[in-house]
């Protein structure tokens, strides 16, 4: 809806909408103390009434790593750049698990909060970015146990961790922008929330976690890598070994591939997610 | 736009898409080969739920508003009434954003605060605190706002003591009390209310009043939706009435109140009594027939204040001689207040033996009920137990008339009835 915000009091003009538009960035920071509420709500709800509270943050990366070891680095021998496998896998869940979660809770954001947003106005767009947010909580604990790992391993962090920031920010990016996307999809058509869990373990395994992308020079050769670029986690994940683990080179290639797809799925998911806010109160 | 005006609706239309009844298959077959297109139709179904071509006119759409317009101006309280399915809640929806319109466009000037629901955003698991200050960004008010109205909000709330335990433990009262308190300070320059009264115990509801008629009184605009005509006609000086979709009355309060009320009840007043089938009771004696006349009409439905009335219910009972049988008839305004009851009981007068026929007769000297509209009740216990209960039975028209035998009468807004009294003086010069 168009509005139009006069010198001194708010006026607004309420009309179909047409067209597309991109976020209001102006309306977010009106609402900004309302996006930092959520995103409380979000982290303290999960871990109430809890024993073990947020060391489930990491129980998941953990495990995962325990059973990776075991299955893929003891018993498949499957490379591992050289590294101890334990902490090659770990250091990949780190981010993975801050995608999938941020991910699977950005998908059925829209759908788990339906009376707010159909009771009360505020820009939609916030309820997908909140689990966004809310995730790199969980995140920033898994990674300091991951220097903790580092530490027993006896591995140094190299000065490239200076990029991790960046790689953040690519990660963010992602999560933000398929999770319009599904967001959106998801309230009119069930399916997408239904189908999110078992996609997201198929992308994992699409993903570097558990094996090295050297894997693919070696069997489709460099180009076929720098295609695989395009898929935004590999050059997260891979960024987050180099800085971390100092093995091999930041692979630049792979995170500038990332990028562009991150951008485009940001911008993308952003437009699509406008046009059918419109009709969300309709269509729950 | 003029200056004083802080709403305009022009043209307002909203349409929507309903499930229509499922195909039913008469063969196995068809059913099987149905299931198997299901996806396909599926897909088709659920993208249509936001698509419309235009000037689609088929059998699931449905027109909620249909070219609505109005303004209203600072300061005023409007009224919205209307049955279910008129479009208030709708109308309530686009003016708070929550929903666009399919056509037209409404202005709007100055913040909105929308009480469409109490407790929009509670999350069971935090904390009261955690909650007002959650709810109140959600209903658009700033952090430092909040921290200022805080203590105000929670005396509002009377849960002091409660204010750090989770709001799953709360009582339903006490959620009830703190969501209100929320929003009630939300100071919005327009407030849209959506019959949020319909939740919580008597003493709330009086309080959740009080608030709204406070801010009406501060000089904000305040949009006010209910059922319940008696809030309506206090706190309203101006109201819509609503009908399928469209603005059927647009101004005096008592004008729309009794519209829908005679709209509501015009159905069942045309049903004559023995045909009557929403009544309640063992049906041992049913009521069969009412007549109400008076010494000027031998038998109308219009009387007028102050003449004697003789109301005479003929019943029906399923066998000879009943026993201890209790008549009460109800007498409603039209805004549905109970005004008072003609009872068998109260004046000591059950009738100890009846026969299988008859009628019963009630003399009413001097009706003291003001010019309007009445809706009665009949209602009759055989035995201790009821035999027949009909709601809205009736409906009687009471016209202006010489109560005090003075030429004199009462101006039918001072309401309710006329009482018989006299005056006299005394001197407080000693003597």
């Amino acid at each position: 809806m168009a509005t139009n915000k006069q010198s001194s009091t708010t006026s607004i003009i309420i009309q179909p909408s047409k067209g597309w538009k991109l976020i209001d960035f102006k309306e977010l920071k009106e609402y900004r103390d309302l996006f930092y509420f959520l995103i409380l709500r979000d982290i303290k709800v999960l871990y109430k009434q809890t024993v073990l509270g947020f060391i489930w943050a990491v129980i998941k990366p953990l495990f995962s790593m325990v059973v990776f070891s075991v299955i893929f680095g003891g018993l498949a021998k499957v490379p591992s750049d050289g590294i101890p496998y334990p902490v090659f896998s770990y250091s990949a869940l780190v981010p993975w698990t801050y995608f999938s979660s941020a991910l699977t809770g950005s998908t059925s954001s829209l759908i788990g909060r339906a009376s707010i947003f159909t009771k009360v106005y505020f820009p939609r767009i916030i309820i997908p970015l909140t689990p966004v947010m809310a995730k790199l909580l969980d995140f920033g604990i898994a990674l300091i146990i991951c220097f903790g790992l580092m530490a027993y391993y006896g591995i140094v962090p190299t000065v490239n961790v200076v990029w991790i920031p960046l790689l953040i920010c690519l990660m963010v990016l992602t999560s933000s922008g398929i999770g319009m996307w599904l967001s959106a999809l998801a309230l009119q058509y069930r399916d997408i929330k239904l189908g999110i869990n078992f996609v997201s373990q198929l992308l994992m395994y699409a993903a570097p976690v558990v094996w090295p992308v050297s894997l693919i020079a070696e069997k489709f050769g460099d180009k076929a890598k720098l295609f695989y670029g395009f898929y935004p986690m590999a050059g997260v994940i891979e960024g987050f070994r180099s800085a971390l683990l100092g093995h091999n080179p930041m692979p630049w290639s792979l995170i500038g591939m990332g990028s562009i797809t991150s951008v485009l799925l940001f911008i993308t998911g952003a437009l699509y997610f406008q046009r059918k806010e419109r009709i969300f109160a309709d269509v729950f | 736009m003029m200056s004083n005006t802080v709403i305009k609706v022009e043209n307002l239309s909203k349409r929507y898409r309903i499930g229509l009844k499922e195909k039913i298959h008469e063969t196995f077959l068809g059913a099987l080969i149905s299931w198997v297109k299901s996806p396909i139709y599926n897909f088709r179904r659920l993208q249509k739920l936001s698509q419309f071509v235009e000037h689609e006119n088929s059998d699931d759409i449905i027109w909620a508003l249909r070219s609505i317009s109005f303004e209203v101006k600072h300061g005023e309280v409007l009224g919205i009434i209307g049955r279910n399915g008129s479009g208030k809640s709708t109308l309530l929806k686009i003016l708070s954003r929550i929903t666009e319109p399919t056509e037209g466009r409404a202005q709007i000037i100055g913040r909105v605060g929308s009480l469409l629901e109490v407790g929009t955003g509670f999350h069971p698991e935090l904390t009261g605190r955690e909650n007002i200050y959650l709810n109140s960004a959600i209903l658009g008010m700033k952090k430092a706002e909040t921290d200022r109205k805080f203590d105000e909000i929670v005396d509002f709330a009377e849960v002091e003591k409660f204010i750090d335990t989770p709001v799953k433990r709360y009582s339903s009262g006490m959620y009830v009390r703190l969501a209100f308190a929320v929003a009630a300070y939300l100071e919005p320059e327009i407030l849209l209310v959506d019959e949020v009264l319909a939740v919580g115990d008597v003493a709330f509801q009086k309080k959740c009043l009080g608030k709204i008629s406070d801010v009406a009184k501060e000089g904000r605009t305040v949009l006010f939706v209910s059922h319940n005509m008696a809030v309506i006609s206090n706190l309203c000086e101006r109201c819509l009435l609503l009908d399928s979709g469209r603005i059927v009355i647009d101004g005096s309060v008592n004008a729309s109140i009794e519209c829908y009320i005679s709209s509501i009840q015009t159905l069942n007043q045309f049903i004559p009594l023995h045909s009557r089938v929403d009544r309640q009771g063992n049906g041992r004696l049913r009521f069969t027939n009412f007549k109400i006349s008076s010494p000027t009409r031998a038998i109308t439905d219009t009387v007028v204040t102050g003449e004697n009335v003789s109301l005479t219910i003929e019943y029906e009972a399923d066998s000879e001689k009943l026993k201890n049988v209790s008549i009460s008839i109800p007498f409603y305004n039209h805004l549905g207040q109970p005004i008072f009851m003609c009872w068998t009981r109260l004046v000591g007068q059950d009738f100890e033996l009846v026969e299988r026929r008859g009628r019963f007769i009630v003399e009413i000297p001097k009706l003291p009920l003001m010019p309007g509209k009445y809706s009665l009740n009949l209602y009759c216990e055989v035995n201790g137990v009821l035999a027949d209960w009909i709601q809205e039975a009736v409906s009687i028209t009471v016209l202006e008339g010489d109560f005090f035998g003075t030429g004199m009468t009462l101006p039918s807004v001072t309401g309710g009835v006329a009482i018989e009294h006299s005056w006299r003086y005394e001197t407080s010069e000693a003597n």
